[in-house]
């Protein structure tokens, strides 16, 4: 018998949610406790019929494990699609809602349960897919070394996956711990650490394996995302429940203690999640689209160490002027502004890979994703250490700047690296010739940069105008605007910024056709980018 | 290169490689982070703080539940239109009870931190229900649903319990009387001499304007018209002065 253990496991598991249901100390646990049974009992059911037996008096055929474990990142390839469209979905509807706030279904899609699910539906389910799938893909490549643990990179995908379902449900149920980007609650966070100490495992033992003797640089990027990543969400999330069979948690700290602790978690999570662990992409997928060795060894030395160093200590600038202590604050602006540098040193060495290969912009929609993605990073990079400034912070802070901000970070660098590295797998991974069509790419990077332009600069506009307005005073020293004129001078912006969103979520469904047309093996008969000769699809046999 | 040389020695060793981003990462946050607990100036001496009585605890996990934080701030910034739109700059002892912190990162809606006090509870149970009715050009969504939800209360005891064992300060008979306490504060005819002697600075009254149950309304307004009210904040300004 084969794949039997699973399965028992899984109906385990089941038959404890279903205890934890019926003995659940509050509604919430009760109804998160039933989503889990859903998800279990369907999980169990696929499971079972994968089961094999062996005909009487025979073994059945081991499995080949020679190669490199690729079906798991097959999946997370599609889950990462899957989720990302999610994601933008879920960002174009709180974008209308708060343009028109009649779109808020009360309780369970209020603006204020959505926003979470948003903006962990694209950091985690999204980005956290496409930083597996390519991890996995990347360490096995630069280690010449199969995934270590056999399945336990399976595991890993999929104990993902039920994170990401347990968190999204429990947000729109109202189980929030209300720390921004950590806000499932206590039980949830204990699964996504079991989860994360068995990728830690997969991946360095990969890597022990290596029989490449250099670690190369993606990969240091890759670990250390890793690493602070697991040591930023045990620290932020130390609470103590109200009962084990209830969702309710308090935090270990408190006030301005918490503040800074969730601020250190937070930007890190920009930092590692979203900036080292995508880095570690960058110098992977850069290099072998653009067929050019990395730019330079020496500066992706220096811009890791700087990097990974620097960034732990910016957490405060989410905090100017509150009631932390302002040698906490100066000391998170300073580092904030130090951090341009090794920030700028991974786009350097990233743009400049391209030297010699420039002229391939011409012909290469998917290399010019990545450039795009490269050049945003650079810009977000830039405008962040600007707005950790204080005096910058005074004006931007609260408002929609900030937003803007991310979002050029988010849908810019993130989303257009992963969009790049993907259009680079799914070929390989389905040993397709090449992508279905090459015009599409280009259509996806063009909706998506308009739609990112649109919303990068509308709050820029909406952010900046509502700062000028709260500080806006008449010539006899009355404040001018109540605070709700504020808001309806901003409508307008508002609405714009719902178009930049549906643009960029136009793109990713162009991209999801293009990928599931190459998935299937179809090639367009098209014109090659750059006005060369058309290229004839799939040769016929002579 | 010596510099080269001697880094790839980390190139070549997975646990070097470990260690030493591992103690790259930790540093900031130890110098940042762990003086917080330490330094004794990180929080003021103020007069009047005190944990949340039990409807006001029920009330702020209904505020971070629902995601209020999302849209509106608890910390006012110490600017001149800050302080004159929502009152006194926002002190660090204000929040010293507050596991976790609800400082916010934007301001959607307006500044909470003082709201308590500033409007009638008719008014709150008139904005929740339909946010428009009273603010035409507001994008709040509709919390109508509170007004009819009970208050799960049967286990609030235990939440008092969870919030002392990280550090507020609830004495037993806080604990033993959660349950009476939340039901006495939203009723204008029980007797409410030990709630009064336990909680300081404390209103008691039918919030919801719904005298036949306690519902998360009761609780919710109860929380947002205390906010901001504890803390003497004259006597805060007097000491501030001396110098």
């Amino acid at each position: 018998m084969r794949n039997g253990t699973e399965p028992i496991i899984l109906g385990a598991a089941t038959l404890l949610a279903v205890l934890g249901a019926a003995f659940a100390q509050d509604e919430l646990f009760r109804a998160h406790a039933w989503v889990l049974v859903a998800v279990l009992a369907a999980t169990t059911i696929v499971l079972m019929r994968r089961v094999e037996f062996a005909p009487a008096g025979q073994t059945l055929p081991p499995k080949d494990t020679s190669g490199y474990m690729d079906d798991v990142i097959r999946f997370g390839a599609v889950a990462t699609l899957f989720w990302g469209i999610v994601g933008f979905l879920v960002g174009v509807v709180i974008a209308a809602q708060l343009a028109w706030p009649w779109l808020n279904i009360e309780p369970w899609f209020n603006f204020g349960r959505l926003r979470p699910l948003h903006t962990s539906a694209v950091i985690f389910a999204f980005g956290g897919n496409a930083l597996l799938c390519t991890s996995f893909y990347v360490v096995q490549r630069t280690c010449r070394a199969r995934l270590f643990g056999g399945n336990l990179a399976w595991f890993v995908f999929w104990g993902y996956q039920l994170f990401i379902v347990m968190a999204a449900t429990g947000y729109l149920l109202g189980v929030t711990q209300s720390k921004e980007y950590a806000e499932p609650e206590w039980y949830v966070d204990l699964w996504l650490t079991v989860v994360w100490v068995a990728y830690l495992i997969v991946y360095l033992g990969t890597i022990v394996r290596r029989k490449e003797p250099h670690i190369y640089v993606a990969n240091w990027f890759y670990l250390s995302f890793i690493i602070t990543v697991a040591m930023l969400h045990l620290v932020n999330n130390a609470a103590v429940p109200v009962s084990f069979l209830g969702v309710k948690s308090y935090s270990a700290f408190s006030g301005v203690q918490d503040a800074l602790t969730q601020w250190w978690y937070g930007h890190n999570a920009v930092g590692f999640f979203l900036t080292a662990g995508f880095l570690g992409m960058m110098y992977y997928f850069v290099p072998k689209q653009a067929n050019r060795p990395v730019y330079s060894y020496r500066l992706s030395i220096i811009h890791f160490w700087a990097l990974i160093f620097l960034y732990i200590w910016a957490g405060p600038h989410h905090l100017h002027y509150t009631a932390l202590p302002d040698w906490a604050q100066t000391l998170g602006m300073v580092f904030s502004i130090m951090l341009w540098m090794p920030s700028w040193g991974g786009m350097i060495n990233g743009l400049m890979t391209l030297q010699g290969a420039w002229d391939k912009l011409r012909t290469d929609p998917v290399l010019r994703m990545m450039v795009m993605s490269l050049a945003f990073y650079g810009m977000s990079t830039f405008e962040g250490p600007m707005m950790s400034i204080k005096s910058v912070n005074s004006l931007s802070h609260y408002t929609d700047w900030t937003i803007g901000h991310v979002h050029s970070g988010a849908l810019g660098w993130n989303g257009m690296v992963t969009f790049g590295a993907l259009y680079y797998l799914v070929p390989k991974l389905w040993n397709r010739e090449r992508l279905y069509s090459l015009q599409l790419v280009n259509w996806h990077l063009w909706l998506a940069t308009l739609g990112i332009v649109i919303y990068a600069a509308v709050m820029w506009v909406a952010g900046i105008t509502q700062g000028l307005m709260w500080r806006e005073y008449d010539d006899q020293g009355f404040l001018v605007n109540s605070f709700v004129e504020t808001v309806s001078a901003i409508h307008p912006e508002y609405v714009m910024r719902t178009v930049g969103g549906l643009l960029y979520l136009g793109g990713a469904f162009v991209m999801a056709y293009n990928i599931w047309r190459t998935i299937r093996g179809d090639v367009r008969q098209e014109k090659a980018m750059g006005g060369a000769a058309a290229v004839p699809a799939a040769a016929p046999a002579q | 290169m010596s510099f080269l040389e001697k880094h790839g020695k980390i190139e070549r060793n997975v646990s070097l490689l470990f260690v030493f981003s591992l103690v790259a990462v930790l540093i900031g946050g130890i110098v940042e982070i762990a003086p917080l607990f330490y330094v004794k100036n990180t929080i003021e001496k103020v007069e009047g703080m005190r944990p949340y009585t039990p409807l006001e605890l029920a009330g702020r996990d209904i505020y971070i539940r629902e995601g209020c934080y999302v849209c509106h701030s608890q910390m006012i910034r110490p600017f001149r239109d800050e302080v004159e739109r929502y009152g006194h700059y926002s002190l660090a002892a204000e929040s010293m009870y507050d596991h976790p912190f609800q400082w916010g990162s934007k301001r959607t809606g307006p500044d909470l931190a003082r709201v308590g006090g500033r409007y009638s509870d008719e008014w709150h149970v008139q904005h929740m229900i339909n946010p428009q009715s009273v603010v035409p050009e507001s994008i709040m969504p509709s919390y109508a649903f509170l007004a009819s939800a009970d208050l799960a209360k049967s286990n609030i005891a235990a939440h008092l319990k969870a919030n002392k064992m990280v550090g507020v300060p609830y004495t037993e008979a806080m604990i033993e009387n959660a349950l009476a306490d939340l039901e006495a504060q939203a009723n204008p005819d029980a007797d409410t001499s030990g709630l009064e002697e336990r909680y300081a600075k404390i209103s008691i009254r039918d919030f919801d304007g719904n005298p036949a149950k306690v519902t998360e309304m009761d609780a919710l307004v109860a929380y947002l018209q205390m906010l901001g009210t504890l803390v003497d904040l004259k006597a805060y300004q007097q000491n501030e002065n001396l110098r």
